[in-house]
């Protein structure tokens, strides 16, 4: 069904080159070769275009501004202007506040979705790697199981993980969030990474390391493993960002404000604005910090990322 | 192969034994991921429809010990009768009667745009849509919250003074935060569909002398016809689970009940140890969101043919 076409056809980046042929696309011009054609149309389209850009951005440039803001002067200065920037005292007072509990709920947010991806990615590297390799009776019933899954939201998940781990008194523990964040992109990985391993891991390679002598396993870590590799850093880069954003699932699963990720302690300092006015700079602090590991996460595995994304429109 | 041909007597135990090294091969592949997936996956899911059977006897009184009894069908009769699970679904209604139409309009819109603009300026544009992306609902809530603050807001220095976060300006605020973290994803999702059709298509278009703007409507738009059916079917699910920003903007807003939407109410009754009438209405929210987009992946195609 139209599902299983979804991610990695759909998330594909595309390459510059792939629209060459198009004249669509890349119409000849001269001038400068971002500005296309001249025409009042195309000035129309490009600041309707831009306008969306100010829209999707506008927010973290308030951000940015009202972070850097004294204390208190959220409501006092000009909302869109930056008013007697203090950053780095603004960064001191997250540090303290609370015996720095912010970095703690950031570290927790790091085990999880570090923990949870890594992982995650693993069990789906193998799993895909072996449906992708091996014939048998039953591997397109047992592929389409996950894949059905990618139509159940990780929100409607969270409430029946909660009621099941409450059966086994797990909730409240650092696992009731640790392990079911290892599903948390579960199908989607387990999409790409067989699609990747079809796409760029070459029999006669897995054959030969047969012959050589290599056990099974070997051939996955050290051939496979590595040329699926921007598969697996798309999965994991998915299952890093949905856990490090997963809100419900930690919120109903930990009471202890020590375990909290980045995401629920946020939330509950929000409830707390109101008698805790530094909080309203802290709260946009804090915010901003929280986007920076994902910022660079993207941007260290980006060149991975890019690859891996077209993965879906190699199958062919 | 030539130790198939040779009629050894230890041909048999080689062969069973290989066939053993394969069993554990696939075990050792697939079990580890099988197993979380049934664990943390399927479990879940057939033990809150089993959660939502059951409620709670006190044996001996009020006071007595309580003992879970299977009960049928009776927990989905107290959801179905409760006028706050109804208040839930009739928002969550509107939300996505709004969400999934505007949703795909901007995803298709701005894909079309960005198709017939000059590729290093449309993947600048494409690049800054997606931003949001990589930020948590949370946050995004967050941020917007102070946006909509009246005080903290850019639009009281225009002196603007409305409350985008009262009764009837809480919907638009909270479909706002919505489109704007969803946006971009969408862009994304359209423009991969665009890049899908082979260009010989638009050749022969242009040859019948078809405008950029008749190519887009007359052509791009019906080819990529089941991906914005997808991008609609994947608001209509999520937007059934809308439960982050309106639980974060509640606690700046008065106008957000704690059952505004239906997971919100689950969640309520969560924290009042209603687990079996929570189940209930998760199993439900759950089977009207299939539902849902089985009907209308039905309705759409019917239309189609």
């Amino acid at each position: 069904m139209a599902v299983t076409v979804t991610p990695g056809s759909t998330r594909r980046e595309e390459h510059p080159s792939m629209r060459t042929g198009r004249p669509v696309i890349a119409p000849v011009h001269r001038g400068p070769s971002w500005l296309a054609t001249g025409h009042a149309a195309s000035t129309f389209r490009i600041m309707v275009l831009a306008i969306w850009a100010i829209y999707f951005l506008g927010p973290v440039y308030f951000a940015v501004i009202a972070a850097t803001k004294p204390t208190n002067s959220i409501y006092t200065s000009a909302a869109l202007l930056p008013y007697k920037p203090q950053f780095w005292t603004n960064l001191g007072y997250i540090v303290s506040y609370g015996g720095g509990i912010y970095f703690r709920w950031l570290l927790n947010s790091a085990i999880y979705a570090v923990g949870g991806a890594g992982i995650g990615t693993l069990l789906a590297g193998a799993a895909g790697y072996y449906l992708a390799m091996f014939k048998f009776r039953g591997r397109e019933g047992l592929f389409l199981t996950v894949i059905g899954g990618m139509l159940v939201p990780a929100t409607a998940l969270a409430l029946p993980l909660f009621l099941m781990f409450a059966r086994v008194n797990l909730v409240g523990s650092y696992w009731s969030v640790l392990l079911p964040s290892i599903m948390s992109a579960g199908p989607f990985s387990l999409f790409l990474c067989r699609v990747s391993a079809e796409a760029s891991v070459p029999r006669e390679l897995v054959e030969a390391g047969r012959i050589d002598g290599a056990g099974e396993a070997r051939i996955f870590f050290s051939v496979a493993a590595r040329l699926m590799f921007p598969g697996l850093v798309t999965a994991f880069l998915a299952a890093f960002v949905g856990i490090w954003n997963n809100y419900l699932l930690p919120l109903v699963m930990l009471t202890n404000k020590d375990m909290y990720p980045i995401t629920v302690g946020l939330g509950t300092w929000q409830g707390q604005t109101t008698h805790t006015d530094i909080l309203e700079t802290l709260i946009l602090v804090g915010a901003l910090i929280s986007i920076v590991p994902l910022v660079i996460a993207f941007l260290f595995l980006q060149r991975f990322w890019r690859s891996g994304l077209s993965l879906g429109g190699v199958k062919a | 192969m030539t130790t198939v041909t040779a009629t050894s007597p230890s041909t048999g135990r080689r062969k069973s034994s290989a066939r053993t090294r394969a069993l554990v091969t696939r075990v050792g592949f697939l079990g580890p991921f099988y197993t979380a997936f049934t664990l943390f996956f399927l479990l879940p899911i057939g033990f809150a429809i089993y959660e939502s059977l059951l409620s709670e006897r006190r044996i001996g009184g009020v006071f007595g010990r309580p003992i879970e009894v299977f009960s049928g069908l009776s927990q989905f009769g107290a959801v179905f009768s409760d006028s706050q699970f109804w208040s839930g679904i009739r928002n969550v209604a509107l939300y996505v009667c709004v969400l999934a139409p505007l949703m795909a309009t901007v995803g298709v819109t701005l894909a079309l745009l960005l198709d017939v603009t000059a590729p290093r300026l449309a993947r600048v544009f494409r690049t800054s849509y997606f931003v949001p992306y990589a930020v948590s609902q949370v946050v995004a809530t967050i941020v917007w919250g102070a946006l909509y603050t009246p005080g903290s807001s850019p639009l009281s220095e225009f002196h603007i003074n409305i409350n985008l976060l009262s009764h009837t300006l809480v919907f638009p605020s909270i479909v706002n935060i919505v489109i704007w973290e969803w946006g971009g994803f969408n862009v994304i999702l359209m423009t991969t569909a665009l890049t899908a059709i082979p260009t010989e298509i638009f050749d022969s278009a242009r040859v019948d002398g078809a405008s950029k703007w008749g190519m887009a409507w007359h052509i791009k738009v019906p080819l990529i016809r089941p991906t914005i059916l997808m991008s609609m079917v994947l608001t209509i699910i999520g937007t059934m689970q809308l439960f982050t920003e309106p639980q974060v903007m509640a606690q700046i807003s008065d106008s957000i009940p704690s059952y505004y939407t239906p997971n919100m109410f689950a969640y309520t009754q969560i924290s009042g140890d209603n687990y079996s009438f929570a189940a209930a209405i998760s199993v439900t929210l759950a089977l009207v969101g299939l539902i849902m987009s089985f009907a209308f992946i039905r309705i759409t195609r019917r239309r189609t043919y």
